[in-house]
């Protein structure tokens, strides 16, 4: 199988990520997209790693990783707090910084 | 040169007086006119003292200093606050001090209704300490705080009634008239400078020997603008008619027998400048004769007795400036002119006041009349004065005025026949003008207001008068009995007696004309006014509607100066505000609107943040593979 499927997927997945992000308005979907991209770069990371025949992307995935998952409780936390406060999660509705 | 220690009095004393009178403020009421005058007639003792040990030494030990600490000290630069009394200061100190006494005597009767006598008398004393320093000072630097602290003095006491609008603008007019001539004074101290490296009169005169015309020209140029400016000659003389606004005794000090004899004191004292510059020399002698003409001029017309002798003041100065502008011959008579003309100027001044005093200041000589029989002391001291400034034989302004005369006759030449010719007809208009104001005041009919009730003055008042009345007749007598003053002042204006050789006209004739030309100026002026309308006539010769009106002085500076420099300053505000406000503004503008149109993009939705930082990757990604490419 040729590699170059791995980093067409990863960039298909980031795509519908990055799309994802600009156009959904749910803060829950909005952060699955973000995640999707993270892990989209991982596949990228991992790939890179079998190409070149080292290991550092692969120790690079896994800080991805760990940031991800920090940023996920960090994330939600903030999310259910708006919820709590606001009983929405749209994230057009948290635009009150213009201000 | 001798090393004294008591000069800083002359000065601290009534500096140290003004500022205690001033500080204490309320509390000084009773006694603030006393201690002024005890003060001012300590200074003139000091001075007499030092008179006397003076003449106990000889030649070059004559003069004395005393410096009183470094003043400036920067690099090569150094002046020091010095003091110098030589024989031409002690002339001023004595006359400061003396006429200064009497009028500060004179004016704690004069005075005596005015609530703020205090503060009246704290200004004399601010106005006597810089007047000593102006003619005490040691160097150009010295001088010019002096000649601004006379500046402050005017101001002050000119504007002493200033809830009065016209006395308050006219403080501000002498003032600013004098703005014009102290740039002239700095100017020089610049140029000197520049040129010598140094201030000092001694250093000054050292370098003079050595230095171009050009440069020369230009200081005494400027000299003489400053001395203009102080000693309200043309073209910088409209100030002193308004100045009058100032009490009386303020006038007589002031305004007649000090301060505005302090351009004649800087000439004098730069006589080494003018001696090496012709040019500047000619430009002094224009500037004389024009003033003493134009002084003259206005002193026919006017109605109020203080503008009336402020114009003959202007005169006389004219004169003593013109005396100073024909060189080394010409400097010992301009300072006797000084010296008398501070006499009899100060005494008919006090005489006006006496007059004013017992008229409800009243200053228009038509309501006056037949004074003379209410108020005998005030006339006959009046008279006296009347008679020195003439020049009649034997009063003090026959020996100082026929000098002048005589002196500019003998400048040679056409330059002689002009300038002699100016002076006689400036003798008798001043013969003219002061008949007349004899006439209108103390003879003919009452033309009284009803309410006055006029009486003679005070004895606090009359016995000043009646001091300078004795020095209006004496001291033209016993300043040039023997060349008293003129051998007297030889060292300091090197004067070589060289004139006797070629004399153009002998004294005698000269005494003879300007007797002559006095008496045609009398008799046409007892004759014109044997009556006297209470109201001006308007139907009166062309020449005498400009007079009364200044010959036009304030209409041209108006016209020249003031409406020109109005027009300047309304295109200079509205290029500031349309031009470099403008810039400034159209700047803000830009930015402004940029920065709005920026901000429709911080809409707050996080989407749209993510979308630019996608496009801005995407760019940066691209540019990358662009440049790698």
């Amino acid at each position: 199988m040729d590699i170059a499927n791995y980093i067409y997927l990863s960039v298909l997945l980031f795509t519908i990520g990055a799309i994802g992000v600009v156009i959904r308005r749910n803060a829950i979907v909005v952060f699955m997209c973000i995640e999707l991209m993270l892990n989209a770069a991982n596949l990228a990371f991992v790939t890179f790693s079998r190409v070149h025949g080292n290991l550092s992307g692969q120790v690079a995935s896994f800080f991805t990783m760990v940031v991800a998952a920090c940023e996920v409780v960090v994330g939600l936390a903030i999310i259910v707090t708006i919820y709590r406060s606001r009983r929405s999660a749209s994230v057009d509705d948290a635009s009150l910084l213009k201000r | 040169m001798t090393t004294s220690t008591n000069l800083v009095y002359l000065i601290s004393l009534p500096l140290f007086s003004a500022a205690l009178l001033l500080l204490l403020g309320r509390i000084a009421d009773k006694w603030g006119h006393i201690f002024a005058t005890l003060v001012s007639a300590s200074v003139f003792v000091i001075g007499v003292l030092e008179f006397f040990a003076m003449q106990g030494r000889d030649g070059e030990a004559r003069a004395a200093t005393q410096k009183i600490f470094e003043w400036i000290s920067v690099g090569t630069f150094q002046v020091d606050a010095s003091l110098l009394l030589d024989q031409l200061s002690i002339c001023f100190v004595l006359l400061i001090s003396g006429v200064g006494t009497l009028i500060h005597i004179y004016s704690i009767a004069y005075m005596s209704h005015d609530r703020d006598r205090r503060r009246f008398f704290a200004y004399l004393n601010l106005f006597i300490a810089a007047m000593l320093l102006l003619v005490l000072g040691d160097s150009y630097l010295n001088l010019y705080v002096g000649w601004e602290g006379v500046g402050l003095a005017s101001y002050l006491l000119i504007g002493f009634w200033n809830q009065k609008p016209a006395y308050a603008t006219a403080a501000k007019k002498a003032f600013i008239a004098n703005r014009v001539g102290d740039l002239g004074l700095s100017l020089a101290i610049m140029i000197a400078f520049t040129q010598f490296g140094t201030v000092t009169f001694a250093g000054v005169k050292e370098g003079a020997s050595g230095a171009s015309a050009g440069a020369l020209t230009a200081i005494g140029a400027m000299l003489l603008l400053a001395a203009a400016g102080k000693s309200a000659q043309f073209p910088l003389q409209s100030w002193l008619g308004d100045a009058m606004a100032g009490p009386t005794p303020v006038s007589a000090l002031i305004h007649a027998a000090t301060m505005v004899t302090a351009g004649v004191y800087l000439i004098t004292r730069s006589n080494f400048i003018f001696d090496a510059s012709p040019t500047a020399q000619l430009m002094v002698v224009i500037v004389g004769a024009i003033t003493l003409l134009f002084g003259a001029l206005i002193g026919t017309a006017k109605d109020d007795i203080k503008k009336a002798l402020a114009a003959s003041t202007m005169s006389q100065i004219g004169y003593m400036i013109l005396a100073t502008g024909l060189g080394p011959v010409g400097y010992a008579f301009a300072i006797m002119h000084l010296l008398t003309h501070g006499f009899f100027k100060a005494g008919m001044f006090l005489g006006a006041g006496s007059v004013m005093h017992g008229m409800n200041d009243e200053v228009n000589m038509r309501r006056y009349g037949a004074i003379g029989k209410v108020m005998p002391i005030t006339a006959a001291t009046f008279g006296l004065g009347y008679l020195a400034i003439l020049g009649v034989p034997p009063f003090a302004g026959f020996y100082s005025k026929d000098k002048i005369i005589e002196t500019a006759f003998n400048a040679g030449g056409i330059e002689g026949v002009l300038l002699g010719g100016a002076t006689l007809l400036g003798a008798a208009i001043t013969a003219f003008y002061m008949t007349r104001v004899i006439v209108l005041t103390f003879t003919g009919t009452k033309r009284w207001d009803e309410n006055a009730h006029p009486h003679e003055s005070p004895f606090l008042m009359w016995a000043p008068m009646a001091v300078l009345a004795i020095g209006s007749v004496t001291s033209g007598f016993l300043l040039s009995s023997g060349s008293a003053l003129v051998n007297w002042l030889q060292p300091v204006v090197n004067e070589h007696n060289e004139r006797h050789s070629e004399e153009f006209l002998p004294p005698l004739v000269v005494s003879t004309m300007a007797l002559v030309v006095v008496a045609i100026g009398v008799a046409f002026a007892i004759l014109k006014y044997r009556t006297v309308p209470v109201i001006a006539p308007l139907d009166v010769s062309l020449f005498t509607k400009a007079a009364r009106k200044d010959l036009y002085q304030d209409s041209f500076n108006e016209a020249v100066l003031m409406r020109p420099g109005q027009k300047l300053t309304a295109v200079l505000v509205t290029t500031d505000y349309k031009v470099i406000d403008g810039l400034v503004r159209s700047v803000g503008w830009v930015i402004q609107t940029m920065s709005s149109a920026l901000r429709s993009i911080q809409n707050g939705y996080v989407r749209s943040y993510a979308l630019i930082m996608v496009l801005g990757v995407l760019a940066l990604v691209t540019a990358i593979w662009m440049v790698t490419l």
